[in-house]
């Protein structure tokens, strides 16, 4: 990573974290999705083989994102040591659950039982709700502490395994029918809600100015790619235009990939930290305090103590 | 109980970093990183323009949410206050630093020096290796707190078991002592003056208060 030297005046402005690189974001890409499709594809009622093949696919996600995330941590070789703190902690949360999450998703690969695909569905969602608390629970960098970020990460998540449901239905031959479709269609009109939910929540109670800097100018995109094109073509697919499997194909992944932008936009690009702030400026001889001072801000939040 | 905080009166401070560098000899940290730093921040407008000096470090919260995001336990919460990071049980993976909205933690990934691959004297008699790849911060210098338990000395009176940075602030804008106490001196200052605590509004209790007028 390159070396950051801010001037001595730049100290207190909020500043793009840099210690979780882009292997941290896949954790949060791929996790969200696998843990998404397990529980779409337990519940959507596709044939066996598609079952089969989805719940594979969502434990390897999960798997990826996870590998990613033990690549990046400085002391790889004592990380049983993140199951310590499960009263308080989302990352020993997540990382217990990914336990159950690949126990169970494991046998139910192999024994094709319908109840250990459920209960792989309830872990997979499990999973993905964990990984949106942690960071929810990031105090330092508002972009991500805002409480609409939880259900913004865990719609995307579930839009995501529902693209990619989708997806391996069409791949699978007999396609997808038309309930895995309208679903897909909800899920996405859910995630743009929660999406614009979050950006005018998190603009009225104040963010760094290139925090939302980063977000305004990707969500326009964020809608019209990720969410209108999508619609459109799952539109067409449901009103049985020729060509179905592949329109289906096409939307599932272009949801999924949406979702994976936008987390990669939250996790790395707006990820700025809360920064350095002074309530009251000093009192210096016969002079009045000063305004306080909040470097990088759009607006002070909170209030004053004395 | 006891309950250790910092008292900072920003009338005083004249932005000199001797705190900063009497951290560093004290802590042996990293060329790049400092746990004690003195901000400067220029505010306002011309002609009504304004200049302060903000010394920043861990505020060792009462409520710390690094403490409550570590999977590992290595980051808690003494009962004197001090804010502490076992080394041996940090993995380095950063949530904590996410945590902290006070920029205060830091991991360095590989040793650094400050003239290359090659540490001077100095830095190799003090280079410590648990260092390496997990995160660390300001301690209040907690073996001088630690040594004070055993002596009998008082934190903030006494220099030996007293922060590097309170000792060496040139103007007496830093003070340390134990807020419970009600004879101590961070208590009698915060009686008769004005003062805040940064972001106090996110729920953390931090353990720095930032003198700014007389009551």
């Amino acid at each position: 990573m390159k070396p950051f030297n801010p001037r001595a005046v730049e100290l207190a402005a909020p500043k793009q974290q840099r210690n979780w690189d882009w292997r941290a974001a896949a954790n949060f890409i791929c996790g969200g999705a696998g843990g998404g499709l397990l529980l779409v594809a337990a519940f959507a009622g596709l044939d066996a083989f598609a079952t089969r093949a989805a719940l594979l696919m969502g434990l390897a996600l999960i798997g990826c994102g996870l590998t990613c995330v033990w690549f990046e941590i400085g002391r790889p070789w004592r990380a049983m040591n993140v199951y310590r703190h499960f009263a308080t902690s989302w990352m020993t949360r997540e990382a217990v659950v990914a336990l159950v999450v690949f126990a169970t998703g494991a046998l139910a690969i192999i024994t094709a039982s319908v109840v250990l695909t459920l209960v792989a569905g309830a872990c997979g969602a499990a999973f993905l709700y964990s990984q949106a608390r942690i960071l929810a629970a990031n105090k330092g960098i508002p972009a991500w502490r805002h409480p609409a970020s939880v259900p913004l990460m865990v719609s995307t998540g579930l839009a995501e395994g529902a693209g990619f449901a989708a997806s391996v239905a069409a791949l699978a031959g007999a396609g997808p029918d038309t309930k895995l479709l309208v679903l897909l269609l909800v899920l996405l009109t859910v995630r743009v809600w929660c999406w614009r939910r979050y950006l005018a929540g998190l603009t009225r109670s104040g963010a760094p100015l290139a925090a939302l800097k980063v977000l305004d100018a990707f969500g326009p995109r964020f809608q019209t790619i990720g969410h209108g094109l999508p619609a459109v073509v799952l539109v067409a697919a449901l009103v049985g235009l020729p060509g179905r499997s592949l329109m289906v194909l096409l939307a599932g992944l272009l949801v999924a990939a949406s979702g994976w932008v936008m987390k990669y936009t939250l996790v790395r690009r707006a990820a700025y930290t809360q920064g350095l702030a002074v309530d009251h400026l000093p009192v210096r001889g016969r002079g009045p305090s000063g305004p306080a001072a909040k470097p990088g801000w759009k607006m002070m939040s909170g209030g004053n103590r004395g | 109980m006891t309950r250790y905080v910092m008292t900072i009166d920003l009338r005083r401070c004249v932005g000199c970093q001797t705190c900063t560098a009497a951290c560093k000899g004290a802590n042996a940290t990293p060329p790049g990183i400092q746990w004690r730093r003195v901000l400067d921040i220029e505010s306002g407008e011309f002609p009504d323009v304004r200049r302060t000096f903000l010394p920043v470090a861990c505020m060792h919260c009462g409520d710390p949410p690094c403490e409550s995001v570590c999977p590992t336990r290595a980051t808690t919460k003494r009962a004197d206050g001090l804010v502490a990071i076992d080394y041996d049980l940090c993995i380095g993976c950063a949530n904590c630093v996410m945590a902290c909205p006070y920029d205060a933690r830091s991991i360095v990934h590989e040793p650094r020096f400050a003239y290359g691959d090659t540490p001077t004297a100095a830095e190799a008699a003090r280079f410590d290796p648990a260092r390496i790849g997990v995160s660390m911060k300001c301690t209040f210098c907690k073996d001088r707190i630690d040594h004070a338990e055993r002596t009998g000395l008082v934190p903030g009176v006494d220099p030996e078991v007293t922060p590097a940075c309170v000792n060496s602030c040139i103007s007496g804008a830093m003070g340390f002592g134990d807020i419970d106490d009600p004879n101590s001196g961070v208590n009698a200052l915060l009686a008769e003056t004005q003062y805040f605590r940064m972001h106090e509004e996110l729920g953390t209790e931090p353990g720095v208060y930032y003198v700014w007028d007389k009551s």
